[in-house]
């Protein structure tokens, strides 16, 4: 392809365990175009956020290699943002503060003094946290706290966006509200995304291409699903739309007949809890 | 519901019923009872005490010793004013007479009292505290960061942290004496050799807690470091600083704690001025009143330690960036 963006090929990763190795991906391939919205989906503890994390340069590959934009990965850095599932905000400082380290970093010599105060507020108000800027994470709901989160990666301008479960932790009414928000920054910036997630209806919502992963150990790429809805969407009248729950539907079906968990539900890594230690008077 | 109630509740709130009397009793009351009951228990048994320099001071005798130190206080301000006076009067007497006269100014050479032991004590042990915090501090954060410089000073750690300030001691004042020459020295021997100990002692509280801090900091805080490339030394100020504040005061109070007990022993054995010096001359002296001025050093002692800890809180909670933290 010529306009691949970020390319994972043969990419194999194992952890040293007492037993001997641990091969948690086998040969996973995926090939990214630019401003593309993929969705990793698969069981817990398929090895989804060990992608992410490859991709992010904070695991090393054990085998094959991530290439982005012609160039190999082998080191976190901040044209691949990560947007951390529990938000990872530096509790010291406030919401302005926290943006304000990453865009220091990125943009510290080519950006005035004001032109960085302009794009910390211009990031912020993106995310609609304009009211907050100068509250600590202490101080505001778990919504607003991944949505500094996103504000974070967005200002450092990324060539990719990778996000962790982004909405996990939240209610079901702030994960709406956030996907939206998601969808209409992603369609004003074209900002390259990977985003893990749990939720069926989320990747087929927000996607462009859906990736379904096979259960571990050696976990690899099952199936990909080519989202073909048009933009804007609107969930009330995707709810209805056939397509959409074809697409549903087929994601559901790989998840729960192709790759069924077969252990005791004892032996399962547990989910992270939804929406429990999050706030109900989140915006 | 009806506006009447709702200010009655509030009158309520604000008035001092059954539970706020409760409540002051278990913060007031209860304490002085502990504090009565102690007197007591010392009155009497000092009484049962008779030692070759009289009977054991009671709470009577230790009040009485506090009144005649803070009089011997005062009366040496006053003798050092009065010199300075008779001085300065001689002085521009002999001027007056002959402007081209030679004038002599003479320090006034004073007694140390109880209160300028104090002092002197503090000083000391400040000092000490401080060389040590300079010193543990930086290490705890490298020892914290790095595996390998853990691994290859923990040992080291662990042998000398139980080591006694009297085993220190004779081996600080040879080195010191062998190192420290000079025909004029502006500090002390004996001074450098109190605080040295103090320093050697005190360390390793700040340093192991400050490592335990620094290696606890969340992963995913790290992880943004990474992701950020964020320098070292931003790394250190903005992540590992911030995050391991809590665990380092709990090793600065540690040690400032130790600093203090230490002191007392140093000054002692090592002839420095101070609180130690105080009690050992008051022993060596002993006259009557010696027993009764040492219990004023022992409950002054203990007073000063508790403030100092009482400080170091104080600076906790203006350092932490968590300010509703309980710190206690």
């Amino acid at each position: 392809m010529s306009n691949t963006h970020l390319e994972l090929s043969q990419v194999g990763i194992s952890f040293p365990t007492p037993k001997g190795p641990f091969c948690a991906l086998n040969n996973v391939d995926l090939r990214i175009r630019e401003g593309e919205f993929v969705s990793l989906i698969g069981h817990s503890g398929c090895g989804k956020s060990t992608v992410l994390n490859i991709v992010a340069g904070l695991y090393q590959a054990t085998t094959g290699g991530v290439v982005l934009n012609g160039r190999e990965v082998n080191e976190p850095g901040p044209e691949r943002a990560v947007v951390f599932q529990n938000h990872s905000l530096l509790p010291w400082l406030t919401a302005y503060q926290n943006v304000e380290l990453a865009v220091k970093r990125v943009f510290g010599r080519k950006k005035t003094r004001t032109e960085m105060r302009e794009w910390i507020e211009h990031n912020l108000e993106l995310v609609q946290m304009s009211h907050a800027m100068h509250k600590k994470p202490d101080e505001i709901s778990g919504g607003m706290k991944q949505r500094v989160g996103i504000a974070r990666a967005l200002a450092m301008e990324p060539q990719v966006l990778l996000m962790d479960e982004p909405f996990g932790a939240l209610d079901a009414l702030t994960r709406a509200h956030l996907q939206d928000s998601l969808m209409d920054i992603q369609a004003e910036l074209g900002n390259t995304v990977i985003m893990i997630t749990h939720d069926v209806d989320e990747a087929v919502l927000l996607s462009d291409r859906i990736v379904m992963m096979t259960n571990g150990p050696e976990a690899t790429i099952g199936e990909i699903l080519d989202i073909d809805l048009p933009r804007p969407r609107d969930r009330l009248a995707l709810a209805d739309d056939t397509h959409y729950n074809q697409y549903r539907s087929s994601v559901l079906r790989f998840l729960y007949e192709k790759q069924k968990k077969v252990e005791p539900l004892t032996a399962r890594r547990s989910a992270p809890p939804k929406a429990k230690s999050t706030n109900h008077n989140a915006a | 519901m009806n506006p009447s109630i709702l200010i009655k509740q509030k009158w309520q709130r604000a008035s001092f019923g059954p539970e706020q009397w409760q409540a002051l009793a278990k913060a007031v009351l209860t304490p002085m009872i502990g504090l009565v009951l102690f007197i007591g228990v010392w009155h009497i048994g000092a009484k049962q005490v008779d030692t070759s320099l009289g009977q054991f001071p009671g709470p009577a005798e230790v009040h009485e010793q506090w009144q005649n130190l803070r009089t011997e206080h005062i009366s040496e301000n006053e003798r050092e004013a009065a010199f300075y006076e008779r001085q300065e009067q001689r002085n521009a007497k002999k001027l007056e007479q002959n402007p081209s006269a030679e004038v002599r100014w003479r320090d006034f050479n004073r007694r140390p009292t109880f209160f300028d032991q104090i002092v002197t004590s503090l000083i000391t042990v400040m000092t000490g505290f401080f060389l040590a915090t300079m010193i543990a501090i930086p290490l705890g954060i490298f020892i914290g960061l790095s595996n390998t410089v853990y691994r290859a000073l923990n040992p080291i750690i662990q042998i000398f942290k139980p080591v006694s300030p009297l085993a220190w001691l004779p081996l600080v004042t040879m080195v010191v004496s062998a190192v420290y020459v000079s025909e004029d020295p502006v500090l002390a021997k004996s001074f450098i050799t109190s605080v040295v100990t103090v320093t050697l002692c005190c360390l390793w509280p700040t340093m192991i807690n400050t490592a335990v801090g620094v290696a606890s900091i969340n992963q995913d805080l790290q992880n943004v470091s990474r992701v950020l490339r964020l320098g070292w030394l931003t790394h250190i100020k903005t992540i590992v600083l911030p995050s391991s504040i809590p665990m380092m005061f709990t090793g600065l109070r540690l040690s400032l704690g130790i600093a203090w007990m230490v002191l007392i022993a140093a000054e002692m054995l090592a002839q420095n001025p101070g609180l130690g010096k105080f009690v050992w001359d008051e022993f060596q002296n002993g006259s009557s009143n010696s027993l009764g001025r040492i219990c004023v050093a022992v409950l002054m002692i203990g007073f000063i330690g508790f403030l100092l800890d009482r400080a170091l809180l104080f600076i906790q909670s203006w350092v932490n960036w968590d300010k509703t933290a309980v710190v206690r």
